[in-house]
């Protein structure tokens, strides 16, 4: 239906440029058939009335001049059914599970549309991931986006795959939607994928999940496309069949870097480090896809994982990132080469829903004030660390000492709980009590004087000071 | 946003190019600024660029789809808001159309190519009049009011653009904001609906010294580093550093009659929790609900960049036109680097000759301008008003030497750090007080000694070099270790932690901690500068300072802040403190 043009002027890294002499829109998806009759997919980025620059997902190599392009008359889309979870997609959406062909019940536009806020819903159920650096320290409430931040070679997938796997809303009652896994690769390494996909099929996760995998020596503008069609099939869902989604997307770093190539071949003025200047926009625009709607029974939560070129926090990626999401949890190196699992270190981790997700009725009265006690005593603790080696614990108040006991004990007895270890909110709450109860009750002066009567562990501070003595 | 542009549609053009937010048409006729509409949808933008027979279009909706050869229509108008009651307890988009509106057409996502006026157009007000038949009045003069909100009279003012004259009919009752309310004899008639164009400043008579506070109920704002009503201030800051918390807390509590808070590319769901919270949450001073006195303007993060850009002036703009009734407005900007970053944006598309960091040359002049636009004011009436500015400032890898921040530091007069290594350590409000400053101090002075305590300025002080002498010692602790320091040395030590932990941090969900008053903010000081002076004695006296810094009463200035009858709890606090002191000597 659509006219043929062999009119490709130029071939520049993932980008193709052709003349036209009728309009094309914006965004308009595109067919290129090479000599060899290949078909590549690609996207208008410009439209003018005389020619369109075209980016090319699955890689421009082998299309030459005599290629002949096509316009599809509409944007990219996703076909969506229920049917879809327990496949398995490529990064453009096709099924490579050797599964039966899709389909959908209803197709839509993968750049998808901002949520108006008046119509979302205050994300404020806390959800359980059975790990006490999170639910106890940087609580994940329904229709967050919390993302994990990470570095090379940190166990982060093992962390994700923990909070896919022990996920729950506890005392949430019988008729409660249903929860589904979206997993979004783009650039990881088969091994890692092997990770991935063994574990869904070792805990039978993957009849509620649906994988999109662009794997590491897949075309990288491939990339640009993934994360949009997981978080439309997301939506789809939440919104229209009412689960709740959990959407792990891993590894954006590998998405910015396919945005850097594209910018790079746009020849655009390049922002900080050679990302684009609309990164941060281009980025939220994933990431504000996560929330809960009004008067709908289901919701999008998204665990985004980064690595950090060289664990710089600073680094464009995970910065634009942190400003868009609401929250992060930080993977630590050196609690990684201590052995603790997970290596979360709380101080730089945040989770700004925690505030309206924690408390009496959601997780437990004291929380709150424990939490804040928590974080106190460890960053007094981690700083005496310092001072320590320099001048000696005999050179440290006794209450200084105290501090310290209890930053090594929170590491030991708090964070490294193992991957398989789930632990519920009163388990994590009542071993924050167990370590706070080394200080006299007058230190716990962030926590309420009732809380105390309540759940200070009385004796548990001589026998901290025993400890420091021997 | 207005509906002027309806009316009077001059020449078509025809769309040449689509590249994203930025879309050019060849022979259309618009000039620079002019509101258009694009496509066959009717998209809405705004001329940036003319050159030659090309024009260039920032467009403030999505623009997948649209294609060269689609028309481009010229509204002749500038971009304006439409002023008139109803702005209050509403919430807009960038463009001010009403989100809540917008969903009725459009379901829960925002869809394109709709319209929908900036106020209620159907809506009857009832209107009372302020002047009778044979007065004369001039541009920006009362002619009546309406109950906006249980908190606000709306003031109906003579349009900027009106000649004015002596009124020759006047109406009461019940009218929509389009119907006349008051007529003149030249012919001229007044509605309570005007409108005017968001990028130039509403006209005043003269700007003024501010000489009183914005009180916030944040002690570390209000009690170190204070903003006046009609001030500036910034508060740049790393990711999770604490703005937004700021900004609420500022629009929550802050003593000013309006508050217009703008949400410019930041997360959905702060909008949605200030929606959800404020019509719950009650003004400290009236017990009205705070909604009734504020205006949200709400473009996140992944709504059309170009109307983030314009999301700002539509504020500021909102802000004017109560300040033209006499009222103290305040003005939040949540985040102005979204805002300078729609401009980057838009500039590099435009392929203009990047400035400093790719943002364009004209970032320092925008922002000034937009500065600018605060302060007190003597208006073209004769009454007073103000707007105060509070912008946050979001800068990359949290370093304030880049180009945005900067540019606002040398604006603004209040400057409020936020500081990631105590958002680490979860010292709340993380503002750095030894970074931050005011420079209204010396002009707002006078007010806290007449108004709360005589000795404000001197108790400030005392807390200011305080925490001065902490930082030094500090820095020897860190060598040597605290046990090393002479013990009033160690005492200082003692003290500033309560001033930091007691004093400068507070806890915005706590519902005791999260306002306080001035009364509060100074007793709370003056009890942990009793503790210093009683144990100063103690120390002189020969007590050990182990011994001073162990007496029980001391950890009770921690409890302060969360304390309801905070009055009695400090007086008992004081002479607890000071009896077990002197007991030890
Ligand atoms: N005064 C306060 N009291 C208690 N908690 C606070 C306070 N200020 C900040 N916080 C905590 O810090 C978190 C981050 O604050 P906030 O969202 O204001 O950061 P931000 O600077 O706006 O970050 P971004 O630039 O990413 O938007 C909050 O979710 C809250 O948990
Ligand atoms: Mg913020």
């Amino acid at each position: 239906m659509q006219k043929e043009y062999k009119t490709i002027t130029e071939i520049s890294g993932p980008l193709v440029f052709a003349e036209v002499d009728e309009p094309v829109g914006y965004d308009e998806m595109v067919e290129i058939e090479t000599p060899n009759g290949e078909t590549r997919r690609g996207q208008v980025l410009e439209s003018t009335s005389t020619f369109v620059a075209i980016q090319v997902f699955e890689g421009t190599s082998g299309i030459d001049k005599q290629s002949s392009v096509r316009f599809l008359g509409e944007t990219l889309q996703m076909p969506l059914t229920e049917d879809l979870l327990g496949r398995v997609l490529s990064g453009s959406g096709e099924p490579i599970d050797g599964g039966p062909e899709i389909e959908p019940d209803e197709e839509r536009p993968i750049v998808g549309a901002a949520i108006n806020p008046t119509a979302r819903e205050y994300p404020e159920e806390f959800i359980q991931t059975g790990v006490s650096s999170i639910d106890g320290m940087n609580t994940l409430v329904r229709g967050q986006k919390l993302p994990i931040f990470s570095g090379s070679g940190l166990p982060h997938n093992d962390l994700a795959l923990q909070i896919a796997r022990q996920a729950t809303v506890p005392e949430e009652g019988e008729d409660a939607s249903e929860f589904a896994v979206i997993f979004g690769a783009m650039g990881i390494t088969q091994e890692e994928a092997n990770e991935f996909m063994d574990d869904f099929e070792r805990t039978g996760a993957l009849e509620r999940s649906i994988v999109f995998m662009n794997l590491a020596d897949d075309p990288a503008v491939e990339r640009t496309v993934t994360p949009r069609m997981a978080l439309t099939t997301a939506e789809y869902l939440a919104f229209e069949e009412d689960y709740h989604v959990l959407v792990i997307l891993t590894d954006m770093t590998n998405y910015c870097e396919a945005l850097r190539e594209i910018g790079a071949a746009r020849e655009e003025v390049p922002g900080r480090r050679g990302y684009p200047g609309y990164m941060y926009t281009d980025l939220a625009q994933l990431y504000e896809r996560a929330g809960r709607i009004e008067g709908r029974d289901g919701s999008v939560t998204q665990i985004p994982i980064l690595t950090m070129p060289g664990d710089d926090e600073t680094h464009p990626i995970p910065d634009l990132t942190g400003y868009i999401t609401e929250g992060q949890v930080m993977m630590d190196r050196d609690l990684h080469s201590q052995g603790y699992e997970p290596p979360v270190n709380v101080l730089p981790s945040l989770s700004r829903l925690m505030d309206d997700g924690i408390g009496e009725g959601l997780t437990r009265g004291d929380h709150a004030d424990v939490k804040d006690q928590m974080f106190a005593a460890y960053a007094e603790g981690e700083d005496l660390r310092d001072l320590v080696n320099i001048v000696g614990r005999e050179a440290l108040s006794e209450r200084d000492n105290r501090y310290l006991d209890f930053a090594d004990r929170f590491e030991t007895e708090f964070i490294d709980q193992g991957f398989e270890t789930n632990r519920d909110i009163d388990e994590t709450l009542d071993l924050a009590w167990k370590l706070l109860s080394m200080f006299p009750k007058t230190e716990l002066n962030r926590i309420d004087e009732e809380a105390i009567e309540q759940y200070y562990h009385e004796g548990a501070e001589t026998e901290a000071e025993e400890v420091t003595a021997d | 946003m207005s509906q002027a542009q309806e009316t009077d549609t001059t020449e078509n053009g025809v769309i040449e190019s689509v590249s994203g937010p930025v879309v050019t048409a060849t022979d259309l006729a618009a000039r620079m600024n002019d509101v258009v509409y694009v496509g066959d949808e009717g998209l809405m933008g705004e001329v940036i660029e003319i050159e030659g027979k090309i024009t260039t279009i920032q467009v403030y909706e999505e623009t997948s789809d649209v294609a060269p050869g689609e028309p481009v229509e010229s509204t002749g108008e500038p971009l304006s808001v439409d002023l008139g009651p109803g702005m209050l307890d509403s919430i807009y988009d960038g463009v001010q159309r009403p989100l809540d509106v917008l969903e009725e057409q459009m379901g829960a996502f925002l869809d394109r190519g709709v319209d929908a006026p900036g106020i209620d157009l159907e809506k009857e007000w009832e209107f009372e009049p302020t002047v009778s038949k044979g007065d004369s009045v001039a541009f920006g003069d009362q002619v009546g009011v309406v109950e906006e909100t249980v908190q606000i009279d709306h003031k109906v003012l003579v349009p900027p653009q009106y000649d004015g004259g002596v009124v020759a009919e006047v109406h009461e009752g019940e009218f929509t904001v389009d119907e006349p309310v008051v007529v003149l004899e030249n012919g001229e008639e007044i509605a309570m609906r005007q409108e005017w164009p968001v990028r130039e400043p509403r006209p005043t008579q003269e700007k003024e010294t501010p000489k009183t506070p914005l009180i916030s109920g944040q002690r570390i704002l209000d009690g170190m580093f204070p903003i006046a009503k009609g001030g500036t201030a910034a508060i740049p800051g790393p990711f999770g550093s604490g703005k937004t918390v700021t900004q609420h807390q500022l629009a929550k509590w802050a003593d000013a009659d309006i508050v217009v808070y703008v949400g410019c590319g930041e997360r959905g769901n702060e909008m949605t929790e200030v929606i959800e919270d404020f019509p719950e949450l009650e003004d400290p001073v009236t017990g009205n609900p705070l909604m009734s006195r504020t205006c949200l303007i709400a473009n996140t993060s992944n709504m059309p960049v170009a109307a983030r850009e314009s999301c700002v002036y539509t504020g500021i703009t909102i802000a004017e036109y109560y300040r033209d009734m006499g009222y103290d407005v305040a003005l939040m900007a949540d985040s102005t680097s979204r805002w300078a970053e729609a401009m980057r944006e838009i500039s590099s598309r435009l392929e203009e000759m990047p400035g400093e960091e790719g943002y364009p040359a004209y970032l320092a002049a925008r922002l000034s301008e937009f500065y600018e636009r605060a302060g007190k004011f003597t208006n073209i009436n004769g009454t007073e008003g103000s707007i105060s500015v509070i912008g946050a400032v979001s800068p990359p890898g949290g370093d304030f030497s880049e180009p945005v921040t900067q540019n606002t530091l040398r604006i603004v007069k209040t400057f409020w750090a936020l500081d990631a290594d105590l958002a680490e350590r979860r010292h709340f409000p993380s503002i750095n007080w030894n970074e931050s400053y005011s420079l209204y101090q010396d002009q707002l002075d006078p007010w806290f000694r007449d108004n709360v305590a005589e000795d404000w300025p001197e108790q400030r002080q005392w807390a200011v070099d305080t925490l001065d002498e902490e930082s030094e010692l500090e820095e020897i602790v860190q060598l040597v270790g605290k046990d090393a320091l002479p013990d009033d040395q160690q005492l200082t030590l003692e003290v500033a932690r309560y001033l930091r932990e007691a004093y400068l941090q507070q806890n915005a969900f706590h519902d005791v901690a999260t306002f306080s008053e001035p009364e509060k903010t100074y007793q709370m000081l003056g009890a942990i500068k009793a503790f210093n002076d009683a144990a100063f004695e103690a120390l002189e006296a020969g007590v050990p300072v182990d011994e001073i810094t162990e007496i029980d009463a001391a950890p009770r200035l921690n409890r302060m802040d969360t304390t309801e009858n905070y009055e009695e709890f400090i007086d008992e606090l004081e002479a607890d403190i000071k009896s077990q002191l002197q007991e030890k000597y």
